[in-house]
């Protein structure tokens, strides 16, 4: 594991800053940056304390965005909450829903087919590139590199017909259910697909050969917002930040979850934890991901696409539901009651393209949680920021910002 | 695997007990041994990163009401452990922080603070987070309503613009119904509107 870090330099800073209350107290301001940004990514407010063009003191202000998913969730059955998983992070929906269906799985005892097993990890995958599409591409422009964003959202544009042909949604796709997901692949789903990825593959080339090399994208990024491993792990940093910082952590790897131990793939590590690294991160996993969809297109199993014991979480078919009692008493209690689960508190994160999502469990019984809380990686992200704000330039922030890669729906909730 | 983790966390705090738990080991602490514990953790087994901190709200009958939730996780090898402490008051309930400990725990008891009341010992910047500073209630606490209460706004021209008031939430409540009346296709079965009870009032603001 490469140990290299490098801290920020603040002496300066405390040098420039002492004696500034009596001399020179007129250039110091302070600033609201937010909440309603272009650099700030959504609604995140920072109040800066500036000295000239350099940050003293930031103060991140979160909560604008608040909607309380946790007090939904604990109110409704465990089959409703999932389209509220899209609103989370909502660049990469099915990964989401992916996280929180296994979460309730694992409450429930169900063990899904292979099947299912093999389309969430390409659910999951997709959603990384599509995540990270966005990430590098709204990145480039907050360095000043204007085509980025127009080649990556493109491929973002093609990756939603993909979407939506699969689960008849462009953005929120609500995809799993709770013990399978919702319907089985289309027809001639995985050569497109295939076909995505084939062309795919030279943007990223193209992508790398503008930006990964250029001067000015080097001038504004290297060194700028080291992260140390010893802080990354202080602040919660998990996913790409974190390995940015040289921690070599990747749930896939470390604790495989849905087949993840079957593909072939390799865990980009960072050495110095600037926003450089995290660039790099980003760019190498797009890279990884193609490579894990490809294989599993080549192994996809065939069978059932929902768990055998799913009866009791899913509602049956539409049209037995309308000619079967059975189904039609089945279907009456799910809706109503929601699916009964045991008693006991579970933990699960998955390894989402912002970092681990997690869910934690709390039930009494019955069909509604009794808590549920959602721990989100962005939140943890952006509880770095009043420690390596100061020192930086007042235009180093979008670039710090924009390298973490965070989405407000997810911090506030 | 698990259990002779937790038999081996139980041997070395004699103080736990052991919490019921459907996956990762978990223990129970006594609140003022938790910065002990979660140092203890950290240094001899390798759980470095606190991925989670929260709380659960037993309810405003139940005693302790309270219990703080702390979720470790050891970053080579991915694994979990669960921790949980009750908080002594109910009225006024209390926590020891680990912002010492854990840097993300400032913004996470935060957090949990806004959401709870808890209060977080020795902790650096206890202020609200997510709510308005002046914000009176704890939303995750069992007894606020879904559709929230009628609360004055923080500026007089928001309040004015926006007009807010309380309305029932669309899923509030449960347990669920079918209607009896109306439109087949009104009368799927629904959560039950329960902005108001036999215990609380019919806020004026709801029209029927």
């Amino acid at each position: 594991m490469p140990t290299e870090t490098k801290e920020i330099d603040l002496g300066d800073v405390a040098a420039r800053t002492s004696g500034y209350e009596t001399e020179l107290k007129g250039e110091e301001m302070t600033l609201n940056m937010g909440p309603s940004h272009p650099a700030t990514h959504g609604v995140l407010r920072l109040k800066l304390r500036l000295d000239g063009d350099y940050v003293t003191e930031a103060d991140p202000v979160i909560g604008y965005l608040h909607r309380g998913d946790e007090k939904i969730a604990e109110n409704m059955t465990y089959n409703q909450f999932v389209p509220y998983t899209d609103r989370l992070d909502y660049l990469a929906p099915l990964a989401n829903n992916v996280c929180y269906a296994i979460a309730v799985e694992k409450l429930a005892g169900l063990k899904v087919p292979p099947r299912c097993e093999a389309i969430r990890v390409i659910c999951c995958e997709l959603a990384r590139i599509s995540s990270h599409l966005l990430g590098v591409g709204v990145y480039g422009m907050d360095t000043g590199a204007m085509t980025i964003f127009l080649y990556t959202f493109t491929q973002r544009e093609k990756l939603y017909t993909l979407f939506e042909e699969l689960t008849g949604a462009r953005f929120t796709t609500s995809y799993t259910r709770i013990g399978g997901v919702t319907r089985d692949l289309p027809e001639g789903w995985l050569g497109r697909v295939s076909n995505f990825c084939n062309q795919f593959e030279p943007i990223i080339d193209e992508v790398d050969n503008l930006l990964t090399r250029n001067k000015i994208f080097l001038d504004r990024t290297k060194d700028i917002g080291v992260i140390s491993q010893e802080d990354a792990i202080g602040y919660g940093f998990t996913g790409p930040n974190l390995r940015a910082s040289g921690v070599d952590s990747d749930l896939r790897k470390d604790k495989p979850y849905s087949g993840y131990e079957n593909y072939d793939f390799d865990v980009p590590i960072g050495s110095v934890g600037d926003c450089y690294d995290r660039y790099l991160i980003r760019m190498e996993e797009l890279r990884q991901s193609v490579r894990i969809v490809r294989q599993v297109i080549d192994k996809m199993p065939d069978g059932p696409y929902y768990a055998e014991d799913a009866k009791k979480v899913h509602v049956p078919p539409k049209a037995k539901v309308l000619t079967s009692m059975e189904e039609l008493i089945q279907n009456f209690m799910l809706v109503t009651e929601g699916p009964q689960m045991p008693e006991g508190e579970v933990y699960f994160e998955a390894e989402n393209p912002k970092g681990i999502l997690g869910f934690f469990i709390h039930s009494k019984g019955g069909g509604v949680p009794y808590r549920l809380k959602i721990r989100a990686p962005s939140f943890c992200s952006l509880s770095i920021l009043p420690k390596i704000l100061p020192g930086l330039m007042m235009s180093d922030i979008p670039v710090v910002l924009g390298s973490l890669d965070f989405v407000m729906g997810e911090c506030d909730r | 695997m698990d259990a002779i983790l937790t038999a081996k966390l139980l041997e070395r705090f004699p103080f736990a007990e052991e919490r019921a738990s459907l996956d990762h080991p978990a223990i129970k602490v006594p609140a003022d041994k938790l910065v002990e514990v979660c140092q203890v953790l950290m240094d001899e087994f390798g759980y470095s990163m606190l991925t989670d901190s929260t709380a659960i709200d037993w309810g405003e009958e139940v005693s302790p009401r309270f219990t703080g939730i702390y979720h470790l996780f050891k970053v080579s090898g991915g694994d979990w452990i669960r921790i949980a402490a009750d908080c002594s008051d109910d009225a006024e309930p209390v926590l020891p922080s680990l912002v010492e400990l854990f840097p993300i725990a400032n913004w996470q008891e935060r957090e949990t603070y806004d959401m709870f009341g808890i209060r977080y010992e020795n902790h650096p910047d206890m202020r609200r987070i997510l709510m308005w500073d002046d914000y009176p209630y704890h939303p995750l606490r069992k007894e606020f309503p879904l559709a929230g209460h009628e609360t004055e706004l923080p500026a007089a021209d928001v309040a004015k613009a926006s007009g807010a008031k309380v309305i029932p939430a669309p899923m509030m409540g449960g347990p669920f119904h079918a209607p009896q009346t109306g439109e087949m296709s009104d009368r799927e079965p629904r959560a039950a509107d329960q902005s108001w009870t036999e215990k609380n009032e019919k806020p004026e603001t709801v029209k029927d």
